[in-house]
């Protein structure tokens, strides 16, 4: 079933070359300057030439990032009169004021009053959902990732929430309580190890310059690699031709793990991120991005 | 109904510069799906480009142009404020037509 998410398929491969063809090719000789990727730049110092060449297709890519197609799907989501009780999401309340988009994410997960508990960005979502909108709850989480059969208005939404704090930096509080007890628990969450693998987050992403075939396995334990990996997603995956969500990185870290599915929007979920998010605070948010 | 293109057109010296960006599947017609049933191709077959009543580009594309296609091109003899018009056709018959003013 995990192939159902994560579709295989040579035809990727192929949509990845293509994609470097179509931009490379008829653009011509004059390829247009990338939009400034302040991580992208710091990154392309790298001293290894397997990293620096990396670094070069992600630059190529960077002009005409996909990514754009969902924000536009998402501003259309959170503007649109939808739900039983055919509301907008205009209302809704990110942390920073009803309605206010604008650099919100790079403060979130954050502790909310009105319902009590530290929600991140998809778990916002889904409570303004549900309130504003009159959704049920399951209906609201229903589809938080997409696939080509099946679009997700999540991740639309995502993107473009996400892309409203890009330049933003990231500044996650843990002054309430129980911010502070999600941070424990994502960290505990991090350095457990489980599952047929005997795993952790920790095997992979707590040392340096470490790869898996071509892809960084950034140490998350450190904050320059941890603002570097969270302030790059979402991003737009070219080997999958879709646009993937933050959320969907652990879900899919879960299942290298072998881990039980983690759980959309649970306070797991939550703590998790809030660690990771916390980690990271002093980025400058870029997202949503595009990977290989 | 497709979803819309995002299109930018820009000045750059006395060229304009315009980047599409189409959503569609772009699918070859040699990939399978779960079951093992070929997925029919579907793919952009023609792109036109008009600025001013001319056409300033005409493509034919198959289907080794990957999803979300991304398309960029320069022309000349237009100017600020004129209007460019991106039209893609698929060999379904499926059709969209979107615009930009260059700026």
């Amino acid at each position: 079933m995990y192939r159902t998410k994560t579709p295989t398929s040579a035809k990727w491969l192929t949509a990845a070359a293509t994609f470097g063809l179509i931009a490379v090719g008829v653009a011509g000789a004059q390829v247009p300057a990338a939009k400034a990727a302040p991580a992208a730049v710091a990154a392309a110092k790298s001293s290894d030439p397997t990293v620096r060449e990396i670094e070069k297709y992600r630059e190529a890519l960077a002009d005409g990032n996909p990514a754009d197609l969902w924000e536009a799907r998402g501003e259309d989501l959170w503007k649109r009169k939808r739900g039983p009780k055919n509301a907008s999401l205009e209302k809704c309340d990110l942390g920073l004021g009803e309605g206010v988009v604008k650099g919100a994410y790079a403060k979130l997960p954050r502790y909310f009053e009105d319902t009590d508990r530290v929600q991140d960005l998809e778990s916002r979502l889904v409570t303004c959902m549900v309130m504003l909108q009159g959704f049920s709850y399951d209906q609201a989480k229903r589809a938080p990732f997409g696939s080509p059969e099946n679009k997700s208005d999540m991740e639309a939404l995502v993107a473009y929430v996400t892309a409203n704090s890009r330049g933003s930096r990231m500044s996650v509080s843990l002054s309430h309580p129980k911010e502070k007890e999600a941070y424990a628990i994502g960290k505990k969450m991090f350095f457990h190890r489980g599952g047929p693998h005997d795993f952790s987050c920790a095997t992979c992403h707590a040392q340096d310059n470490i790869r898996i075939r071509l892809q960084d396995l950034p140490n998350l334990t450190k904050q320059e690699p941890a603002q570097r990996a969270y302030t790059s997603w979402p991003a737009y995956r070219v080997s999958q031709g879709e646009l993937r969500s933050f959320q969907w990185r652990l879900f899919d870290c879960f299942r290298q793990q072998r881990f039980p599915e983690l759980d959309f929007t649970s306070e797991g979920s939550v703590a998790l991120t809030t660690f990771l998010a916390r980690n990271a605070n002093g980025g400058i948010f870029n997202a949503p991005a595009i990977k290989r | 109904m497709a979803d819309p293109m995002r299109i930018r057109a820009q000045m750059a010296g006395n060229m304009v510069e315009v980047r599409v960006l189409m959503a569609h599947e772009m699918e070859t017609g040699q990939r399978r799906d779960a079951a093992g049933k070929t997925v029919p191709a579907w793919f952009i077959q023609s792109v036109t480009a008009t600025c001013n009543g001319k056409t300033v580009l005409s493509a034919q594309w198959g289907p080794a142009v990957s999803k979300n296609p991304f398309l960029s091109f320069r022309f000349s003899g237009a100017k600020a404020g004129d209007k460019v018009i991106v039209t893609w056709t698929d060999n379904k018959g499926d059709k969209r037509t979107d615009e930009a003013v260059i700026s």
